[in-house]
């Protein structure tokens, strides 16, 4: 059982909550998925209240753990002031953490995510980072708090797939104890499942599922794909070799010449 | 008195928060709020006192990735 901060949890898959064709699809999505755990944020209320109440009554109907996301911040500033609010709103110590830093790749600024997340540790906030694939970045975010990290394997919604899967098997090396969770850039369950071959413990994704042309059946089969991949890796998989190796017996050939 | 809340500039008559939140039919326990980039939580708000020139901040769940 996947174990994020003292919660047991049965799904390997978070998701968003964002950029479906409407609400009704996005809970159906969620159901279908099988997640325990989707992403939400906060935002400027223009109307009374009454949007976020919706939405948030929604969410809540969904029987889920939420974890707020500070998406769209650039600074530490704006991260740590929007995790303080989303504590206020939905109850939880629970958020995921992102600076970024670069508007076209979206790209988290490191410096400022281990500076936020030094802060939001000692708030006993419990942060969910959302990080490149780099060791020493996440060597200083467990030094800040994190227990646990969210390394992309491509940018948000580029649905590219893993792009570097030696910095993610590196990662995995150096941390066996902590929970990975692959966080933005998984287009496929294909991507899902081989990220989750590599021994990570959970995949984030939004986009993949939303877009899809069926937000429903894509996220039945990206839960599907996680748990075919964890399954996978818990029996223990064949590594490539560089010759070929016969399946067939040898022994026993008849002799016709 | 004027006020900035959410970005937008307000001329109100409400002395604290939880009266601005009244006069601008703000309403729902999801809310959160911010003074001046501090958080105010909801049990503060009946104490918190505004002044001229205040920024405020109301934000509620939104969907997110």
């Amino acid at each position: 059982m996947l174990d994020l901060y003292g919660q047991g949890l049965s799904s390997r898959l978070l998701l968003g909550t964002a950029l479906y064709p409407s609400p009704v699809i996005m809970a159906e999505a969620v159901k279908a998925s099988g997640t325990e755990i989707v992403t939400v944020s906060l935002r400027r209320e223009t109307s009374g209240g009454k949007a976020g109440g919706q939405f948030w009554s929604l969410v809540r109907s969904l029987g889920v753990r939420v974890l707020p996301n500070t998406a769209g911040c650039h600074s530490v500033n704006e991260a740590v002031m929007t995790a303080r609010m989303a504590r206020e709103v939905f109850g939880t110590n629970w958020i995921k953490l992102e600076v970024i830093g670069n508007h076209d790749t979206l790209q988290p600024d490191v410096f400022g995510l281990v500076e936020a997340a030094r802060i939001l540790a000692s708030e006993d906030f419990e942060v969910f980072p959302y990080t490149t694939d780099d060791l020493i970045v996440a060597e200083r975010l467990l030094e800040a708090g994190c227990k646990l990290l969210m390394p992309w394997c491509a940018p948000i919604g580029s649905a590219r797939g893993p792009q570097n899967p030696e910095a993610l098997r590196s990662l995995r090396g150096h941390f066996p104890d902590v929970p990975l969770i692959v966080d933005a850039g998984v287009g496929r369950p294909s991507h899902a499942t081989a990220v989750m071959e590599l021994g990570y413990d959970a995949v984030l994704l939004n986009t993949a599922v939303a877009k899809a042309g069926d937000p429903v059946a894509m996220a039945t089969a990206f839960g599907k794909a996680v748990q075919a991949g964890r399954e996978a890796y818990c029996a223990g998989l064949l590594e490539p070799r560089d010759m070929a190796v016969p399946s067939t017996p040898v022994i026993g050939m008849p002799a016709f010449s | 008195m004027k006020l900035t809340v959410n970005g937008q500039s307000h001329d109100v008559a409400a002395g604290t928060l939880s009266a601005l939140l009244a006069e601008l039919d703000f309403q729902g326990g999801w809310l959160a709020t911010a003074l001046n980039g501090e958080v105010v939580p909801t049990k503060e708000r009946d104490r918190c006192v505004l002044t001229e020139g205040d920024r405020i901040e109301i934000l509620s769940p939104m969907k997110g990735g």
